[in-house]
């Protein structure tokens, strides 16, 4: 039984990097209706920057914030210079960005940070605590995702920023029309979206290990939470994070075992969108053609 | 004259919808632009709003704004309810009427809101339901109100009678002519009903596939049989 509830917390923890990861993929696909391949690898390039500021000497909250800050910039540079002078090309077009992009910035990460396994630090204190139930850095990395989510929904839900993002990414045309700069307003997503997925990476590089393809089996989890909740939903993504998460650990416990955990990401994600593609909290749009 | 437009061709595609048309709007009155389905009326209103391509001069109190972003053509005070109320239908009313004040800064906001609940008493209502689940006549209503909300100086119009019942659209009328008067807004109004039209405008023109066709003012074009016969179908 304790090893059970001990599973359950654990995948509650890499859930809130899973959810992390689905809501930055789900502000862009709200704005954009294109899934940003590049999420991960984007993520992995920013931790390698934190680790970078931790070895040059900078306490760790500090090289945090500090990366969380680039990452945004980052973000917002490549929304203006990559994406937009593609916004209105075809959905190939934007595939082909992306696929780009994921190339581009892997290749980058291991030629700037070279390509060796390395070890990333936690800031918390890793023993085991609750009498082995969970782990220092589990708890701290829950707390942290918590955070971090709390915030981005109150961004969202009560600044007057915040409401301008979600109208221009509801409804262009009319958010121009009330003075609303549609064009900076991805941007900003876009960088928010960065910023997200630079703490996911922080948090849970010190579990995995970083290297250049840290992300790529958390972006497939992220994207099958994302899916299972609602693509076009952002609380239905996080919560779609979180129950992924659970699935994961206890399936590959309990049922196919760690070697085959990567293929449960996909029977959701088929799982998902054979039986409901809307996801469970999403939106079933229907058209008339 | 508030807004002047010379020579204004605009459209989607490889040809244009206007074929070089002229027309003004003057301060604090109705200008009413009639013509039948397909006629260039909301091609109009959204070349004025630079949401499409066009060709020409069109100024706001003596500032060209041609080639200018939405955005920005917003921002100097042009607020547009266009052709399918554009609502937020995600978000809720008091989020719809928040997005309508939001380039603003000012501390009239609140006052704003209160005149707004005096003008449309249901959108006090229906503040806190999504915006989705409103009638066709509140959703047009929201969209009158959050476009008053940007303190326009030019209110374009595009068709606040489309599909609603008679009832509904004298009230909206009734609003229109309480605003006119009440908050120095200058309205550019499309419609189909040109009986309800010329009630309300002070000058109006007639639009036929991409041309103006007659222009004057609006009792005149009331009074004029052949006009009223030939074009107008009344």
């Amino acid at each position: 039984m304790n090893g059970f509830l001990h599973q359950v917390i654990a995948g509650i923890a890499t859930g809130g990097i899973y959810a992390s990861v689905a809501l930055a993929l789900v502000m862009i696909y709200q704005a954009t209706h294109h899934v940003n391949f590049a999420q991960g690898e984007m993520a992995t390039f920013s931790t390698y920057i934190a680790l970078t500021l931790v070895n040059a000497g900078w306490p760790f909250w500090l090289a945090f914030l500090a990366t969380v800050a680039i990452s945004f910039c980052l973000g917002v540079m490549i929304e203006r210079v990559l994406m937009r002078p593609v916004a209105n090309a075809s959905v190939l077009t934007h595939v082909g960005v992306f696929i780009g992009l994921v190339l581009v910035v892997s290749n980058l990460t291991g030629w700037v940070f070279d390509y060796t396994v390395k070890p990333f630090p936690t800031p918390f204190h890793d023993g085991p605590l609750l009498g082995g139930l969970i782990s220092g850095h589990e708890l701290g990395s829950t707390a942290v995702t918590l955070v971090v989510l709390g915030l981005v929904f109150l961004f969202f839900r009560y600044t007057r920023l915040g409401l301008a993002m979600r109208a221009a990414a509801y409804n262009p045309a009319s958010a121009r029309l009330v003075g609303v700069r549609v064009g900076w307003m991805l941007a900003l997503g876009w960088g928010l979206a960065a910023a997200i997925g630079a703490i996911a990476g922080i948090m849970v590089a010190p579990v995995v290990f970083l290297e250049p393809n840290m992300m790529l089996g958390i972006l497939l989890y992220a994207f099958a939470g994302a899916l299972l909740g609602g693509i076009d939903n952002p609380g239905g993504a996080v919560i779609g994070g979180f129950a992924v998460g659970v699935i994961e650990n206890l399936g590959g416990t309990y049922i196919v075992g760690t070697e085959l955990k990567l293929t449960l990401a996909l029977v959701i994600i088929i799982g998902v969108l054979l039986v409901r593609p809307a996801g469970l909290f999403g939106r079933v749009v229907l058209s008339r053609v | 004259m508030l807004l002047d437009v010379r020579g204004l061709k605009a459209g989607y595609g490889p040809t244009w919808v206007l074929q070089g048309i002229d027309f003004a709007v003057a301060e604090g009155g109705v200008t009413a632009l009639l013509g039948a389905n397909g006629a260039g009326k909301t091609t109009t209103l959204r070349a004025v709003c630079g949401m499409i391509r066009t060709e020409g001069t069109i100024n706001l109190a003596g500032r060209a704004i041609n080639g200018r972003a939405t955005e920005d053509i917003v921002r100097l005070g042009v607020a547009h309810v266009p052709d399918g109320r554009g609502t937020f239908m995600e978000l809720t009313v008091e989020e719809n009427m928040k997005l309508g004040a939001i380039t603003r800064h000012d501390k009239g906001v609140a006052a704003d809101f209160e005149r707004m609940f005096e003008l449309f008493p249901r959108l006090k209502q229906r503040f806190r339901q999504q915006a989705g689940t409103l009638s066709g006549g509140e959703q047009q209503m929201l969209a009158i109100a959050r476009a008053l909300l940007l303190r326009p100086r030019l209110l374009l119009m595009d068709e606040p009678s489309f599909g609603l019942a008679p009832l509904i659209v004298q009230e909206i009328f009734g609003i229109m002519a309480r605003v006119r008067d009440e908050q120095k807004v200058s309205i550019l109004l499309v419609e189909q009903n040109a009986n309800l039209a010329l009630e309300i405008a002070d000058h109006a023109y007639l639009l036929e596939t991409g041309r103006i066709v007659v222009s004057g003012p609006a009792a005149d074009i009331r009074q004029d049989e052949s006009v009223r016969r030939s074009y107008l179908g009344y």
